[in-house]
């Protein structure tokens, strides 16, 4: 065990805060740059809580899985960016429920 | 040099002769077939007929060399089984079974079959018939479709023809016959339907094809159920393993008598037996040539080949060798009958075939299985050349076949008439010409056997045909010409190409009565190779039987031609069942229109297909739809409510992890 005070649980607690902001915010929000903004702001939680895990365990299995999670939230966001600015010319809004074509 | 006389020493053996026999009109067939499209001059389209004339003629000769050599053979390995001590065989005679390894067709567990051929005295007589009249013919075709703008394509099928038919004869195993004897088939039907932008000849070439493929499903069956009781496809094989066998006797439904059967079902199909005879006579609607090739010399005597070829396994079930001669004489008795009636010239020669090929069965239904190959091979010789003969005065005539329409022309064209004077005493059996020797031995044959009411009927057919023959001899050459002037006109001897060969064939007609088949054939047949034991006034009998006929013809169609006028009216019930030809054709147009063309429709299209089949695949279309309109509304297209979902369904699966825990 590393030296220290034990940060687990606050650790865990925020991550569990940030990400319940961040499903509030996908919900409530209509505006795409916000919901994606709070997509992002669960990827991050959830990086908190594999960090805590991984520092309360004493392995680097958390830490390493973290690179995955900011690699793809790179891709991500680029993706995610570009698809908004294409939907931004299309459309002329940026509100979700405006983008409703897909279905029966 | 050395390598030179190495190849000769390897192209003249018995292992590849035969071989090299076979793929030549293969050959022949491929390369004119590619270069058919390519065909536009005349020259080289002379080239490409004569190519295929050629193909066949070597072959012709390579076969001739195969037979001189095969008996020397047969001894050698009769020697080399004494030399090693081997046990003797059952049959004192070895046929020669060469076959390419690297054509072996099936070989999976305990099923070996080989492409294997098998040599004896029976397949040379068939392949130098085949060839040896096939390629008359040929050269004969030369003149008779020179006008014809299609002439290679029909060239390369003569040449497609003659690659099946000889290897249906040497095949030395069923599988492989039964290729040959399927591409025979195929072959007779693009030959019938060559003239296809004509309807009866298409027609008649379907009707051929599908008549057939009824016989060949018997005969496929009656190969399986050879195997199954025999446990081998192997011609020679099966004919030693009967051998072996008990003899079965009336009553008794072995596995001898149920594949015998089974194979003379196929026979009757390839060789035209009641009730399978209906597509012959159509046939006629292919070029003449192909008449005299395939549906008189060589095809349609494959059946009567066949039962021959499985002599030994006919001759140990009584109830289907039986069966055999029944057929074969009902099928005599009643196609000579009907050729009676007859006005087209080819016609009535269609009947006449069905008839002799009744008989050869007749000699093979009472066991004088050399006999009834004795016919087949005079038959070639008589058949195609009155064959090639009709082919002449058509072309004469200008494309008539009515013989109402001709008469007179043994003046206008003398060589055609001279050699059809010859056929036709052949066929009504005057001696010495080839027909007398072959006939005279199926009816002392069926005396000898002691099938008395068999030899009667044999004895009228012979009555009958020297009639019909005669009849047919009549109308055509003799008497008034009865067609118009400008047909009069037209009258012209064919050309020398057409001449030859049915000088030739004349030639063979008188001479191939003196050829001893049965009792070269006996040690293939494995029965004593004793002189006929006739009775002495059989020939005699037969003899003046054929001058009734032919008298009777003369008697009524020249002398009194009034009479034959009064006694057809007089008759005419008869006649009308005799033109009707019995009423085959009838009642298999009605089983076809009635039981399977509205069968299928009401039952098989309206009942099955359309409520059932359809129903089913319709009913589970709609399910699938109707569930989907069920369903559909969930997709709202709102990413939110998706997303909400997610959720819902991440905080189920979390929640019941934790509950379960």
């Amino acid at each position: 065990m590393s030296a220290g005070a034990d940060l687990t649980t606050p650790a865990l607690l925020l991550s569990a805060g940030l990400f319940a902001i961040g499903v509030v915010g996908v919900f409530l929000r209509r505006n795409v740059i916000t919901v994606f903004m709070c997509v992002e702001l669960m990827l991050n939680a959830v990086n908190l809580a594999f960090i805590a895990f991984s520092r309360w365990r004493g392995t680097l299995d958390g830490q390493v899985l973290v690179f995955f999670v900011l690699t793809v939230a790179a891709a991500e966001a680029a993706v995610g960016l570009a698809i908004i600015i294409a939907a931004q010319r299309n459309r002329d809004t940026l509100d979700v429920d405006s983008f409703n074509l897909l279905k029966w | 040099m050395a390598f030179l006389a190495w190849f000769v020493s390897r192209l003249f053996s018995l292992d590849v002769m035969p071989f090299l026999a076979l793929f030549l009109p293969l050959g022949g067939f491929i390369v004119l077939s590619l270069l058919e499209p390519g065909i536009r001059r005349d020259r080289e389209e002379r080239g490409a007929v004569l190519l295929a004339c050629t193909t066949v003629f070597l072959s012709f000769l390579c076969l001739l060399w195969t037979a001189l050599h095969m008996d020397e053979a047969a001894r050698t390995l009769a020697d080399f089984r004494v030399q090693w001590r081997l046990p003797p065989r059952a049959s004192p005679y070895l046929p020669y079974q060469p076959s390419l390894p690297w054509l072996d067709w099936i070989d999976v567990s305990g099923v070996h079959v080989p492409f294997a051929l098998l040599l004896d005295r029976l397949s040379s007589v068939m392949t130098l018939v085949v060839t040896g009249v096939g390629f008359l013919i040929h050269v004969y075709s030369i003149g008779y479709m020179a006008h014809d703008e299609d002439r290679v394509r029909y060239f390369s099928y003569l040449n497609l023809f003659t690659f099946f038919m000889l290897l249906l004869v040497m095949a030395g195993n069923l599988p492989v016959m039964f290729i040959g004897w399927e591409g025979v088939g195929l072959c007779s039907y693009l030959l019938i339907g060559f003239w296809y932008k004509k309807k009866s000849a298409a027609d008649a070439g379907k009707k051929a094809f599908i008549v057939n493929r009824l016989g060949d499903a018997g005969l496929i069956l009656g190969m399986i159920a050879a195997f199954y009781s025999f446990g081998t496809f192997d011609t020679f094989a099966l004919t030693e393993g009967a051998g072996a066998l008990q003899p079965e006797k009336w009553g008794e439904f072995g596995p001898m008598t149920v594949a015998a059967l089974l194979l003379f079902v196929g026979a009757c199909g390839k060789s035209a037996q009641i009730p399978l005879h209906v597509w012959l006579p159509d046939a006629m609607e292919g070029p003449t040539p192909v008449s005299a090739l395939i549906h008189a010399a060589t095809m349609v005597t494959a059946g009567v080949y066949m039962v021959a070829r499985l002599g030994p396994l006919y001759a140990h079930s009584e109830t289907a060798i039986a069966v055999v001669a029944i057929v074969g004489t009902v099928t005599a008795l009643m196609a000579a009958t009907i050729a009676l009636v007859q006005t087209d010239i080819k016609r009535v020669l269609a009947y006449s075939t069905v008839s002799q090929l009744g008989y050869m069965f007749l000699a093979c239904g009472v066991g004088a299985f050399g006999v009834g190959v004795f016919h087949l091979f005079t038959h070639a010789f008589f058949k195609a050349l009155l064959f090639l003969g009709s082919g002449s005065v058509i072309h004469a005539m200008g494309g008539e076949q009515d013989m109402r329409k001709m008469g007179g022309l043994w003046r206008k064209i003398p060589w055609t008439f001279g050699t059809f004077v010859v056929g036709t005493l052949a066929i009504a059996g005057i001696p010495p010409l080839a027909g007398f020797f072959s006939k005279d031995a199926i009816l002392g044959s069926a005396l000898g056997e002691g099938h008395k009411i068999l030899f009667a009927v044999g004895l009228l057919t012979a009555a009958l045909t020297a009639f019909y023959m005669a009849r047919l001899l009549f109308l055509t050459f003799f008497g008034p010409f009865r067609g118009g002037h400008e047909a009069e006109h037209h009258l012209h001897e064919s050309p020398w190409v057409m001449l030859g060969p049915l000088v030739i064939l004349a030639v063979g007609s008188i001479g191939a009565g003196f050829v001893p088949v049965p009792e070269m054939l006996a040690v293939v047949f494995r029965q004593p190779a004793e002189e006929g034991h006739h009775a002495a006034w059989l020939p005699m009998v037969a003899t003046l039987v054929a001058i009734l006929g032919i008298a009777g013809a003369y008697w009524l169609y020249l002398m009194l031609p009034d009479l034959a006028a009064r006694l057809g009216a007089r008759l005419r019930p008869i006649g009308r069942v005799l033109e009707e030809k019995y009423y085959f054709d009838r009642v298999y147009d009605a089983f076809a229109s009635r039981v399977v063309v509205e069968g299928s429709r009401k039952v098989l299209w309206q009942g099955l297909d359309a409520s059932l089949i359809d129903g089913a695949v319709n009913g589970i279309g709609s399910v699938t739809a109707g569930f989907a309109r069920a369903v559909r509304v969930a997709q709202t297209g709102l990413v939110r409510a998706y997303a909400l979902l997610i959720l819902g369904g991440a905080v189920t699966v979390l929640g019941y992890l934790l509950w379960a825990r």
